[in-house]
C-alpha cells in the first residue's frame, strides 16, 4: 500500500503556484523526508495530504486510495502544523479529552502515560508550556489517535538539540511499536539523514528527487579526476553537479551502481544523502534533464498495482 | 462534539444566557412595582382630570427613564451577541492557527462546524426569545403612556418573535464574517455594521411594505389604553375641495389665514385645525397600518430573517468545506 499517492498535484495561491506538477508514491511503513528550501512547497504539499488544503491541480490519495481530506483519509492520517498548534488557553487533560471527542479512535491511556512521560501536568495550560513540550504535547495527540499516517510540518524547526532528539525518538518508536508511516518536513537535513528511508526533494514548487534513500545512494556517485578530462565524461554522463577544484574534478553523477567501474584515472566515491540533497537543490535543472535523473521507486510498484 | 462546543465556547454559552437572565431578574422586579403604579393610575377617577394626570406624569419621570435604556439595550443587543458570539467561533481559529488541528480531525470540517453553529444559535436564540417575552410583559404599561405603538420602530422588534429572529439572524452574519474576515475584531466590526445597515433598511423601507397600507380619510388616532396604542400612521395629507392633494405648504398657508385673532401664545390643538380645514372643505386623508396587523408582520419579519440566517449559515459551511 502506498501511504501517499499523487499525480500531478499542484496548488496555486493567488497567482503564484506553490506546487506543481508533483507525481508521488511513498509506500507504507517508511520514514519519508520531505526536503527542500523555504518555499519550496514543503508544506503545500503536507497540506494537501492532510487534507487542510483543496488541489488546484491533480489528485492526493492517501492510505491507498483514500481522496486526501475525505472523512476516511481524516481517520487514519494525524496532521501537526508548523508550530504545533493547540489550543493554548486549554490544559492539556482538556485538549486529550477534545481530541478523543473529535475522533473515532483515542488512545486514552497511551496519551495519559506519554503526559506522564514528559512530565507534562494534565492541568497545566498548553500555552504555559515550553516550545518542546508543547511540540511533545501535540505529537501525542496526534500518535494517541493510532493513526496508520503522521504527517508532521517541520516539526523540528522550533525545538533545541534535546528537545528534537525526544521528538525524533518518539516518532520513531511509534513507528516501531505501532507500524505508523511516518511524513515529515524539514529544512535540516543532517537531522533526518540517520532515519530517513525515503527522501523527497522540492525546489521552487516542483519534484526534485523521490525515491527510497537506499536506492538512490545506491544509484549516485561523485567520480573524482583529472580536470581536462572532465568535459568529455561530464557529456557523456548524467552529471547533476559539477565542482572543479585545481586540476581535480569532481562530478556527482546519477548513474552507475557500485558495481560498475568508474572510467580509467578515475575514481568513485559513495555519496551521503545531505551532499546528494545538496547537489540536486543547487542544480534546479537537474531533475528535468533526460535519463534517469528524476529517480522514482514507488513507480514501478504503483504501475504495477 | 457537544463537549468541544462546551469547552471552547463556556464564555458565550454561559455568559449570553448570564447577561440575559440578570436582565430578566431586573425586570422581573422592576416591571412588578411599574405594573402597581399602572393599575393605580388607569383606576384613578376622574380620568382628565388635574389629579389623574399628576399622577400620570409622577409615573412617566419614575419608571420611564429606565425602561427607555433598557429598550435602547434591546435594540443593540442581537448586534452585540452577533459580533461577540457569532463573529469568533470561526476566527478565531482562523486567526490563531488552531484551524490547522481542528480541520484535521476524524470529526471532518463539515460536521464540526455545523455541530458548533447550531448548538450556539440555538442557545442565544432561545435567550433572547424568552427575554423579549418578559421585555413584552414589562414593556405594557408604557405603551399607553409614552404614546407608543407595538408598531414602532425600536418597540416591534423586541416584541413577538423578531427580537429572537433578529439575534439568530445577527449570530449567521456573525458567523459569515467571522470565516470570511479571518480576525476577530474586524469581523466583530463588519458585523456590527452588516447588522446596523440591515436594520436600518427594514425599520425605514422594508417593514411598512410587509402588507398594504390601509387609506382613510378623517382618520381619528386618538390613543385608547389597552389597545396596544395606536396604529402607525405612515403619511397624512390634505385633498382640497375639488379633490385635488393639496401641498403641506399650501396648508400651512391656509391655517394662518384662517386662524381666529391671528397668532396666539398657545399651539391650536390637531383636532381644532383639522375641524377648521374640514369647515372649508379640505379633507385629511391618512396611510396607516392598524395594530391588529402585529402579528402578520412579526411572521413575515420573523420568516425572511429565519430564511437568511439559515442561508448565511448554509453558506459558511459551503465555504468551511472549500477553505483553503
Amino acid at each position: 500500500m502506498n501511504v501517499l499517492e499523487t499525480t500531478g498535484l499542484g496548488k496555486r495561491y493567488g497567482r503564484t503556484w506553490a506546487l506543481q506538477e508533483c507525481t508521488l508514491a511513498i509506500p507504507a511503513g517508511r520514514l519519508a523526508a520531505l526536503v527542500g528550501p523555504n518555499g519550496a512547497g514543503k508544506s503545500a504539499l503536507l497540506q494537501l495530504s492532510a487534507g487542510l488544503a483543496v488541489p488546484t491541480a491533480g489528485t492526493a490519495t492517501v492510505l491507498g486510495g483514500r481522496p486526501a481530506g475525505s472523512r476516511a483519509a481524516l481517520d487514519g492520517v494525524a496532521f501537526v502544523a508548523q508550530d504545533a498548534p493547540v489550543y493554548l488557553s486549554l490544559s492539556a487533560a482538556d485538549l486529550l479529552h477534545l481530541t478523543r471527542n473529535l475522533n473515532r479512535r483515542f488512545d486514552q491511556r497511551y496519551a495519559q502515560a506519554r503526559l506522564g512521560e514528559l512530565g507534562i501536568p494534565p492541568g497545566q495550560k498548553a500555552g504555559k508550556l515550553p516550545g518542546g513540550q508543547r511540540a511533545q504535547l501535540a505529537l501525542t495527540l496526534a500518535l494517541a489517535r493510532r493513526p496508520q499516517l503522521l504527517i508532521l510540518d517541520e516539526p523540528l524547526a522550533r525545538l533545541d538539540p534535546p528537545a528534537r532528539q525526544d521528538f525524533m525518538a518518539a516518532v520513531l518508536t511509534a513507528m516501531a511499536e505501532d507500524g505508523v508511516s511516518v511524513l515529515l518536513s524539514s529544512h535540516v537535513l543532517a537531522e533526518l539523514e540517520r532515519v530517513a528511508d525515503y527522501l523527497v526533494v522540492l525546489s521552487a514548487g516542483r519534484l526534485q528527487v523521490a525515491g527510497e534513500v537506499d536506492g538512490l545512494l545506491a544509484r549516485h556517485r561523485v567520480l573524482t579526476g583529472p580536470a581536462a578530462e572532465a568535459g568529455r565524461y561530464a557529456r557523456q554522463l548524467p552529471v547533476v553537479q559539477a565542482r572543479r577544484a585545481a586540476a581535480q574534478a569532481h562530478l556527482l553523477v546519477a548513474a552507475g551502481g557500485p558495481a560498475e567501474p568508474a572510467p580509467p584515472g578515475w575514481e568513485a566515491h559513495p555519496v551521503g544523502l545531505e551532499e546528494l540533497v545538496l547537489a540536486y537543490l543547487r542544480a534546479p535543472g537537474a531533475a528535468g534533464r533526460p535519463g534517469p535523473s528524476l529517480v522514482r521507486d514507488g513507480e514501478a510498484a504503483a504501475a504495477s498495482r | 462534539m457537544a463537549w468541544v462546543t462546551w469547552r471552547q465556547h463556556r464564555l458565550t454559552l454561559i455568559g449570553v444566557p448570564g447577561l440575559l437572565g440578570a436582565l430578566a431578574v431586573y425586570l422581573l422586579i422592576a416591571g412588578l412595582r411599574s405594573h402597581r403604579a399602572y393599575a393605580a393610575l388607569i383606576a384613578c377617577r376622574p380620568a382628565g382630570s388635574p389629579g389623574c394626570g399628576n399622577l400620570g406624569a409622577g409615573f412617566s419621570s419614575t419608571y420611564w427613564t429606565q425602561a427607555d435604556i433598557v429598550l435602547i439595550f434591546l435594540n443593540l443587543a442581537p448586534a452585540l451577541i452577533g459580533a461577540f458570539a457569532g463573529a469568533p467561533v470561526l476566527a478565531r481559529e482562523l486567526e490563531t492557527g488552531t484551524y490547522r488541528y481542528a480541520w484535521t480531525q476524524g470529526v471532518g470540517r463539515e460536521r464540526w462546524t455545523i455541530a458548533k453553529l447550531a448548538l450556539l444559535a440555538a442557545t442565544v436564540t432561545a435567550a433572547a426569545g424568552a427575554l423579549s417575552q418578559l421585555f413584552a410583559w414589562f414593556f405594557q404599561p408604557f405603551l399607553g403612556q409614552e404614546n407608543l405603538t407595538v408598531l414602532a420602530a425600536s418597540v416591534f422588534g423586541t416584541r413577538g418573535i423578531a427580537f429572537a429572529a433578529w439575534t439568530l439572524a445577527a449570530f449567521a452574519i456573525g458567523a459569515l464574517a467571522g470565516l470570511l474576515i479571518r480576525r476577530i475584531v474586524p469581523a466583530m466590526a463588519v458585523t456590527l455594521g452588516a447588522y446596523a445597515g440591515l436594520a436600518l433598511a427594514t425599520r425605514v423601507f422594508l417593514r411598512e411594505r410587509y402588507l398594504p397600507a390601509v387609506v382613510t380619510s378623517n382618520p381619528d388616532f386618538s390613543s385608547r389604553p389597552g389597545t396596544g396604542g395606536s396604529p402607525w400612521v405612515l403619511r397624512t395629507w390634505f385633498t382640497g375641495p375639488g379633490g385635488r392633494v393639496t401641498s403641506q405648504p399650501a396648508i400651512d398657508r391656509l391655517l394662518r389665514a384662517y386662524q381666529p385673532g391671528g397668532r396666539s401664545a398657545q399651539a391650536p390643538a390637531a383636532n381644532d385645525l383639522a375641524r377648521v380645514l374640514a369647515q372649508h372643505g379640505y379633507t385629511q386623508h391618512a396611510s396607516y397600518i392598524p395594530v391588529s396587523r402585529f402579528w402578520p408582520m412579526q411572521l413575515i419579519e420573523g420568516g425572511w430573517l429565519l430564511a437568511l440566517s439559515v442561508l448565511l449559515i448554509a453558506v459558511t459551511v459551503w465555504l468551511v468545506r472549500r477553505a483553503a
